[in-house]
């Protein structure tokens, strides 16, 4: 494993603090019972120059949370990945699934005004305005807004461009949040959410204060402190010196040193980044079935999750989103057969031949995970070379060019990991899968709403996915965070769900 | 050197300057245009839709040819228009602004204690030249200068800000008037190697000067040891040293990227990666326009002083 600055960085604080583990009274328990009060500092990586408090640009994960503090969507992600109702009190489609009624809840923004349905219609306007370029408009541009309109004060009725049951996950999209009527200066942002604004220092901190009249109930802490710490040692040092309660994103290396420590909680959230190789059909090699299959065979996945994730994670079965709603948990374990991958090598004419593996440290474990499989390909007649490209870049790159590339992704529902990446036209279809009957199980699963149909079509094109698809999708990383042990209520929903890096419910003890 | 006045010489180096900087700026902007993909590639990130990129890159203005919008950002300059940041439509000034100040105390705490320490000890070792003193400073810093900035701060935050818990380990959301303690470790870190090389240089220096002819003139006519010491060798021992002092504070001025980093202080050099990893091209050019009217400065200000100190330096324009 190559040693980069960050690497050392992560390795050394870890070694002082195992040395220090020792002198340790045994850890405090967390506090059971909620309590109300304080101000909890967090810490998370952020970007200066990208840094901005208009929640429908939100981009980075500091973005994402802070905009869950200040706004509401009209939907969120469940547990299970999953929609769940927020602003919105129940949603009502029509019998064709082109008009979907929606309720809203009784709730204000933090200047006072009501939560109404001109102000959703405008939140949703604004995104899909053509001349700008907005995270969620493409998972709300099937949304007919000409003929959409509000019924009432609280009630809007959406009509779509097509049938499309599972419109409640672009209801739930990154970035869909409700803003009032009329709002583009973000400078003092007023939302519905469960912190009101304070201030803002870009790069630096934005400081929040509970919102007494939040619609679910008003949080528990008294104020929120979103502070930037881009280096993960950084976070790490700032909670050990206990500069922050709570710094997001630690690495598995920092979270197996502190485990046992009684300086910090390690929080861990299963199912929250798949990792995987994307493997394009549309090319030599792997434009050949039983090629594919041998990476698929190749990849020893059990040691994959232990190098790689440190342990911090789960062996994956090349499908995305275990344990999400319609996933295919029934599907065979894929498990490395090295004789079988050599056959098929062999049968598919490519012994001796020389892949390379494009990666990059956009994500991290890519390059590790890059190299460990390049290593676990030896002596199965197909040579991997590793080459590392730009990180700023690699995912437009990887989108393009090579044919082999390591891939990551965060949490999203099953329906959407498809609709834009697996579809023929697809804007981020990196493994170049284009089959028409894929498609048409597609059309069906989203335009009935007979469910024991859907549910069909999700397991047989996941089925399709696992017997000749493009991506090996080896593991499933835990998300950790760490936090200060008084600070309860940390929730394990995967990243990018309601209930990650959600502080309402979040108390100091 | 006959006939050149200062303030001549001054305005000369001035106009040189202005030209330097000119060709700084020129220069990263091709730099950065040579660079793989722009600001929409790396916003849209892991989402890397290319109608979606196309879109901003359209928002963005990125769509018009790249000498037409560095002519248009050159036009501005000359009113301190320094632009708008491609990705936040932020003024740049602004991030300038914002990124000088933690900057700019970092590197004058860090030079009102350098100069003294190191004169100091540099004096101190020349004095007593092949003493256990000068042996051991000697030992010293030649030790601490071989540690590179990183592994100091790892190792410093592990012992004062964690282990002990004597110091804060990182200047996170601190304030750093309001909390001046944050800023201990950093300075040490900044502190140690500049020291050393400092410390060396002003040894040499007097070491050299109290064996010249000048100064053994000086003792013949019966001046006082601490008058000759003081008012006669010290700033001739010093002129070589305010080349490299001009050095350290062209690196300070510049944002210590690293010491930024692991201490958490939103800096000049925070200010640089977070832009260039954007991309956002009018940020970064920015930041070459500061960092090069502060190269040009710095080093325009330690001739002017080495010109003081030994006058029979020649000043090279």
């Amino acid at each position: 494993m190559p040693l980069n600055r960050r690497g050392f960085l992560g390795l050394t604080t870890g070694l002082t603090v195992v040395t220090l583990a020792g002198c340790g009274s045994g850890a405090a328990p967390a506090s059971s019972t909620p309590r109300t009060g304080g101000r909890l500092r967090a810490a998370f990586a952020g970007g200066g120059a990208k840094e901005v408090l208009d929640p429908h640009l939100a981009n980075l994960f500091v973005e994402a949370a802070r905009s869950k503090a200040m706004f509401d969507k009209l939907a969120d992600l469940g547990g299970d990945v999953s929609p769940q109702p927020r602003l919105a009190e129940k949603w009502e489609p029509s019998a064709d699934l082109t008009r979907w009624r929606i309720t809203l809840r009784k709730a204000a923004f933090h200047d006072g005004r009501p939560v109404r349905a001109q102000d959703v219609l405008a939140s949703y306007a604004r995104i899909l305005d053509p001349n700008r370029a907005f995270r969620a408009k493409s998972s709300l541009t099937l949304i007919d807004l000409p003929n959409s309109r509000a019924v009432d004060d609280r009630t809007v009725e959406f009509a779509l461009k097509r049938p499309f049951v599972e419109f409640p996950n672009a209801l739930a999209a990154f970035g869909a949040y409700i803003v009032p009527e009329g709002a583009e200066d973000f400078s003092k942002p007023v939302g519905s959410g469960a912190f009101s604004f304070v201030s803002f220092e870009p790069g630096r901190s934005v400081l929040l204060k509970r919102n007494a009249d939040y619609w679910e109930g008003a949080p528990l802490l008294d104020e929120l402190e979103f502070v930037i710490a881009n280096e993960e040692s950084a976070r790490t040092n700032a909670l050990l010196g206990g500069q922050v309660e709570y710094a997001h994103d630690l690495t598995p290396t920092t979270a197996r040193s502190h485990a046992s420590g009684d300086r910090m909680t390690i929080h861990r959230a299963p199912n929250s980044a798949v990792q995987a190789f994307a493997m394009k059909l549309d090319r030599p090699p792997f434009d050949n079935r039983d090629l594919r299959e041998a990476l698929f065979l190749l990849a020893d996945r059990p040691q994959l999750v232990e190098s790689v994730l440190a342990g911090s994670g789960q062996v994956g079965n090349d499908l995305f989103g275990k344990g999400y709603q319609h996933y295919a948990g029934d599907l065979p374990q894929r498990e490395r057969d090295v004789d079988k991958a050599k056959f098929l090598i062999r049968k598919a004419g490519a012994e001796g031949l020389v892949v390379k593996l494009d990666t990059s440290t956009a994500a991290a474990g890519m390059v590790e995970a890059a190299t460990v499989f390049a290593d676990q390909a030896k002596g199965s007649g197909l040579t991997i070379e590793v080459a590392q490209g730009n990180k700023d870049t690699y995912w437009a790159d990887t989108l393009k060019n090579g044919s082999l590339s390591s891939f990551r992704s965060g949490a999203m529902p099953i329906e959407t990991h498809i609709a834009q990446r697996l579809l023929k036209g697809a804007g981020t279809n990196v493994t170049k899968w284009a089959r028409p009957e894929f498609d048409a199980l597609y059309e069906k699963a989203v335009s009935t709403s007979d469910q024991a149909a859907r549910a069909d079509a999700y397991r047989e094109m996941q089925r399709m996915q696992h017997t000749e698809g493009g991506y090996l999708m080896w593991g499933f990383a835990d998300w950790i965070v760490g936090a200060k042990p008084n600070v309860g209520g940390i929730s394990t929903a995967p990243a990018n769900t309601l209930d990650w890096a959600r502080f309402d419910k979040v108390w100091l003890g | 050197m006959a006939g050149l006045s200062l303030a001549s010489y001054t305005a000369r180096r001035a106009a040189l300057g202005l030209v330097q900087v000119l060709a700084v700026v020129t220069l990263v902007f091709l730099l950065v245009q040579a660079l793989p993909g722009d600001a929409a590639v790396a916003l849209a990130g892991d989402n890397p839709d290319p109608a979606r990129i196309a879109q901003i890159r359209a928002v963005m203005g990125l769509d018009r040819p790249a000498p037409e919008r560095f002519a248009e950002w050159l036009i501005g300059l000359p009113r301190l228009d320094f632009g708008v940041s491609l990705v936040s439509g932020r003024p740049v000034a602004e991030f300038l602004f914002g990124g000088v100040g933690p900057t700019v105390v970092l590197a004058a705490l860090t030079l009102v204690l350098l100069l003294p320490i190191s004169v100091l000890v540099g004096v101190l070792a020349a004095l007593r030249e092949g003493s256990l003193l000068d042996r051991a400073l000697t030992s010293v810093s030649v030790a601490l200068h071989s540690i590179p900035e990183f592994a100091l701060a790892v190792v410093l935050i592990a012992v004062f800000g964690v282990q002990l818990a004597w110091l804060p380990p990182t200047a996170v959301g601190a304030d750093l008037f309001a909390q001046p303690a944050v800023l201990v470790l950093p300075l040490v870190v900044l502190l140690a190697r500049p020291i050393c090389s400092i410390s060396r240089l002003v040894r040499a220096g007097m070491v050299d000067a109290l064996a010249s002819d000048y100064v053994r003139h000086a003792r013949r006519l019966g001046l006082g040891e601490t008058r000759i010491r003081f008012a006669h060798a010290l700033p001739n021992a010093l002129a070589p040293a305010v080349q490299q002092v001009a050095r350290t504070t062209d690196w300070l001025l510049g944002g210590v990227i690293v010491v930024e980093a692991v201490f958490v202080i939103p800096g000049l050099g925070t200010v640089l990666v977070d832009a260039v990893a954007a991309r956002d091209l009018p940020v970064v050019q920015g930041l070459a326009v500061v960092f090069a009217v502060t190269t040009v400065a710095v080093n325009l200000l330690a001739d002017l002083v080495a010109f003081r100190l030994a006058p029979r330096a020649e000043v090279v324009a």
